[in-house]
């Protein structure tokens, strides 16, 4: 027995190469609604010992709901092998998705949410027998209160998004009751701000006006001047914009916004450069939103719903969304008599996991840890920002110093490989990391988008810019190799035409079906 | 799937002997002597290669010899021959006969620059085509981005198309450093995301959904009485489409009330419509360089635009974002003019959406 360890043990292992000889799972697997078998089942449901009830006609369904049919075993097969064909955070040197602040979730505030005491909550329990979660929103509440500078948060919006939308609504709903929600019917933001301002602005009914990027790469203000009037109704902007850099003019951006009686919105997707250095207040603004699980480490849960705060100043809180969560001194309650609120943005409280695990994690921080938060993350991404602009063919337009993420250009290797940055993208999966060019249109020509956060280690951003420095040295030896890529993954080249033909994109089985199988 | 390919073998002969492009057999026959040699043979066999490795099964319909024949064959292909004996050197006339040669394909690749765009453009060609970027001045949207791009395009193609404009600089006028592009009219192209060239940046194209979008806006703000000057371009075109008139593409129109009540009108005309009105005037950007008076459309002319109470400019944010951060251009001819027009234009990127950007007279701005 011990020879058989001995020898076991003395088997030469070969050191691993510089790169991983990574390959991801391909499994074929086909849509769940495809695995469908009628009359099978995850649970057998016993007979009642009762008899049964016949349900009023008003709830009963006319034809049973189109749900796959299938047992447990291959429902749970289906999804980890769907698992295994992603490139999830848990798994890969997640800096490659710029903007979105993809940071380690700690595990152990995912033992606090599956804790009986939160998963068997029920959202419609009386406040007395839960003001434990109540607690916790209005503590949540108060530190981001704190964090912005702003006087009250609303934990209520589903995602980032719908915070940014929740905003946006009580923008509308500030100018109406002033008598100025005809006139001011102009939403201004900029080409770099993160995309959904001028989206919610758009879904509200706005007219949205879109400044572009100066000399510096600062957004244009000498455009925001030639923009604002009497038909402003706000300026939303983030800041530092996707590009890494930081707007050191955000103040008179605002002034120049309140100077005509407009509202200043700060979409801080962004926020992990500045937690703990400078706060939404500090530069005037009436309103701002926070991305928890950006910022705040919880999960993005593909999606949604992830978790978004909404955060206002005085003059702004009569529209928070309601019921708010208020205490008075002994007993947390619920609100919901408040006149000019703009109501429900969701149905409830809001996302109560992630709401709990951003807590948690703030909480195990504590203000300084914030603050180290934001350094780490720039340090980080001052550190990443060096080894890639030492390939060659890469560059970082504007040349200026960015704070916790840099919207890079491949317009170099292009040139000389006719190698675009999609195609670089999709050869890194090869090696078993994400990458994101930028959103639409491509102001940076060949974009590229790195956001290290404080989560990577320096062994990790190593490993990421020697996958790109290998792939921008094989665009330029072998550029239809590339372009070939990529070759170890689980799908191989796929279609993109479908995302921008409406005839053709279907984002649920049943538009499947309506467009492409009837 | 049947590809057609014709090849410009005297394409891109001046940029590389400095003549800044190869129009007229002068010029061809001054690089040559300057020691050029022609690349458009090499691209669009890059082009096939793309093609082949993405659809083994297509089938190269060109025209023998050096006007595709022989590129085709390069790219790995049997090529299929139209009965077609080209000229030596060939001509505009040999391109143009090809194009009508081949229209029994699903996309027509042509390799050259925009010259050849032009005589594609003139030939009429019934089917989608897509240019194999190979001629000096690659203005025109109707080219890939490169020649692998034009050849994956063109193996990827499923029948969605888009229309991408034609354009041309006055070679004379370029040589002499003025950059003086002008549209000539649009060609069908396949609506391949991404693989579209974005002039000289390698930009993502807008949906054809983006131009309407422009247009319903334009339409929406019109305000009775107002007469509304339209200037070239397929956006404003399609401003006059959602009125439920055709327009023209090369020309200045006017719209009053909804209704045109000038079509393809000279300056002169133009003076007599709007004369006693209170006037607006629809431009959009000719060429890459973001020129949006004087080129193309000079009856909307100094005398014109005096009367303009309202300039409105029309683009896509692709387009804008082509222009890297350079401003508009106004060449008017009349500086005091083109000063006047100078500061913050609002420029319409879709329905209800505005990107409030810098105009400058062209005299300030070094082009080219």
């Amino acid at each position: 027995m011990s020879a058989t360890v001995e020898s076991f043990a003395k088997l030469p292992i070969e050191a691993k190469p510089p790169l991983r000889r990574f390959h991801q799972a391909r499994w074929d697997e086909p849509i769940i609604f495809e695995l469908s078998s009628p009359g099978r089942r995850g649970i057998g449901v016993p007979e009642a010992g009762v008899p049964a009830v016949e349900l009023p006609a008003a709830v009963r369904r006319q034809a049973p709901p189109a749900l796959p049919e299938m047992s447990q075993l291959h429902v749970l097969r289906h999804y980890v092998r769907l698992s295994q064909e992603t490139l999830g955070v848990d798994v890969n040197i997640a800096v490659g998705q710029g903007t979105c602040t993809m940071k380690y979730s700690p595990k152990v505030n995912d033992r606090f949410v599956s804790d009986t005491r939160i998963a068997e909550l029920h959202p419609a329990q009386p406040e007395d027998s839960v003001q434990g979660v109540l607690e916790i929103y209005w503590r949540m509440e108060r530190m981001l209160a704190e964090i912005s500078g702003l006087h009250r948060v609303s934990l209520q919006p589903n995602s980032g998004s719908a915070a940014i939308y929740t905003n946006i609504a009580m923008i509308r709903a500030y100018h109406a009751s002033r008598g100025e929600g005809e006139q001011r019917d102009q939403v201004i933001t900029t080409m770099f701000s993160h995309p959904s301002n001028a989206a919610c602005a758009k879904l509200a009914g706005y007219e949205v006006i879109t400044l572009m990027p100066d000399a510096e790469g600062h957004p244009d203000i000498e455009a925001l001047r030639a923009a604002v009037g009497p038909r402003t109704a706000a300026l939303m902007i983030t800041n530092p914009e996707d590009t890494g850099i930081y707007n050191p003019r955000i103040a008179e951006f605002v002034e120049l916004v309140h100077g005509v009686g407009g509202l200043a919105c700060y979409d801080q997707a962004n926020a992990n450069g500045i937690l703990g250095i400078t706060r939404a207040a500090e530069a005037g603004f009436d309103l701002c939103h926070f991305n928890l699980h950006k910022t705040f480490s919880t999960p993005h849960m593909c999606g949604g719903p992830a978790a978004g705060a909404s955060g206002v100043a005085e003059k702004l809180v009569p529209f928070l969304p309601g019921p708010t969560v208020e205490f008075d001194g002994e007993r947390y309650f619920l609100d919901a008599d408040r006149p000019q609120s703009i109501g429900k943005v969701r149905p409830y409280l809001g996302v109560t996991q992630n709401v709990v695990r951003a807590y948690a994690w703030i909480m195990a921080l504590g203000a300084e840890g914030l603050r180290q938060v934001a350094e780490t993350a720039v340090l980080n991404n001052n550190y990443l920002q060096h080894k890639i602009l030492q390939i060659r063919g890469a560059s970082a337009p504007w040349g200026r110093r960015r704070l916790e993420q840099v919207r890079y250009s491949w317009e170099e290797l292009y040139e000389e490989t006719g190698v675009h940055s999609e195609d670089i993208g999709v050869r890194a999966a090869d090696f078993g990391v994400h990458y994101w060019t930028s959103h639409h249109p491509y102001l940076v020509p060949e974009p590229f988008t790195l956001e290290p956060t404080e989560s990577y280690s320096k062994e990790d951003l190593d490993e990421y810019a020697a996958i790109l420095a290998h792939v921008a040295e094989e665009a330029r030896t072998d550029p239809e190799f590339v372009k070939g890529a990529p070759y170890n993954s689980t799908v191989h080249k796929i279609d993109p035409t479908c995302l921008d033909d409406p005839e053709q994109w279907a984002p649920t089985w049943r538009a499947y079906v309506r467009k492409h199988l009837s | 799937m049947r590809i057609g390919l014709i090849v410009n073998p005297v394409a891109g002969l001046g940029g590389a002997a400095g003549l800044k492009g190869s129009d007229g057999t002068e010029v061809q026959r001054e690089a040559l002597a300057r020691g050029a040699t022609a690349r458009a043979g090499e691209r669009a066999a890059a082009a096939v290669r793309a093609l082949l490795a993405a659809r083994p099964d297509a089938t190269v319909v060109t025209v023998p010899g050096a006007m595709g024949e022989a590129a085709a064959r390069a790219g790995g292909a049997e090529p299929e021959l139209a009965a077609l004996a080209p000229g030596e050197p060939s001509s505009a006339g040999d391109t143009r006969a090809a194009v009508r040669a081949l229209a029994a394909v699903d996309v027509l690749l042509f390799a050259g620059g925009d010259g050849t765009a032009r005589d594609v453009l003139d030939a009429g060609p019934g089917v989608p085509v897509l240019g194999i970027p190979a001629g000096v001045k690659v203005y025109s949207g109707c080219f890939a981005v490169g020649p692998a791009a034009a050849g994956l395009a063109a193996a990827e193609f499923a029948g969605s198309t888009t229309e991408a404009e034609v354009v041309d600089l006055d070679e004379q006028a370029y040589r002499e450093g003025r950059v003086s592009p002008r549209l000539y009219g649009t060609l069908t192209v396949p609506a391949a995301r991404v693989r579209l060239s974005g002039r000289k940046t390698g930009s993502t194209t807008a949906a054809p959904t983006t131009v309407e979008g422009i247009a319903r806006e334009v339409v929406a703000r019109m305000r009775p009485g107002v007469r509304y000057i339209l200037g070239p371009g397929s956006t404003t075109r399609a401003v006059g489409r959602a009125l439920g008139s055709e327009g023209t593409l090369l020309g200045v129109d006017v719209v009053a009330d909804g209704v045109p009540i000038g079509i393809d009108v000279s300056e002169r005309a133009l003076l007599d419509l709007v004369d006693g009105h209170e006037v607006a005037a629809v431009v959009s950007v000719i060429g890459g360089q973001g020129f949006v008076l004087g080129r193309g459309n000079q009856q909307i002319s100094p005398r014109v635009l005096a009367r303009v109470h309202e300039l409105t400019v029309l683009a896509t944010r692709e387009k804008l974002a082509a222009l890297g951060g350079r401003p508009l251009l106004a060449d008017t001819g009349d500086p005091a003019t083109d000063a006047r027009l100078g500061g913050y234009v609002r420029v319409v990127t879709g329905y209800r959406e505005s990107v409030p950007y810098r105009i400058v007279p062209a005299s300030e701005e070094s082009v080219g």
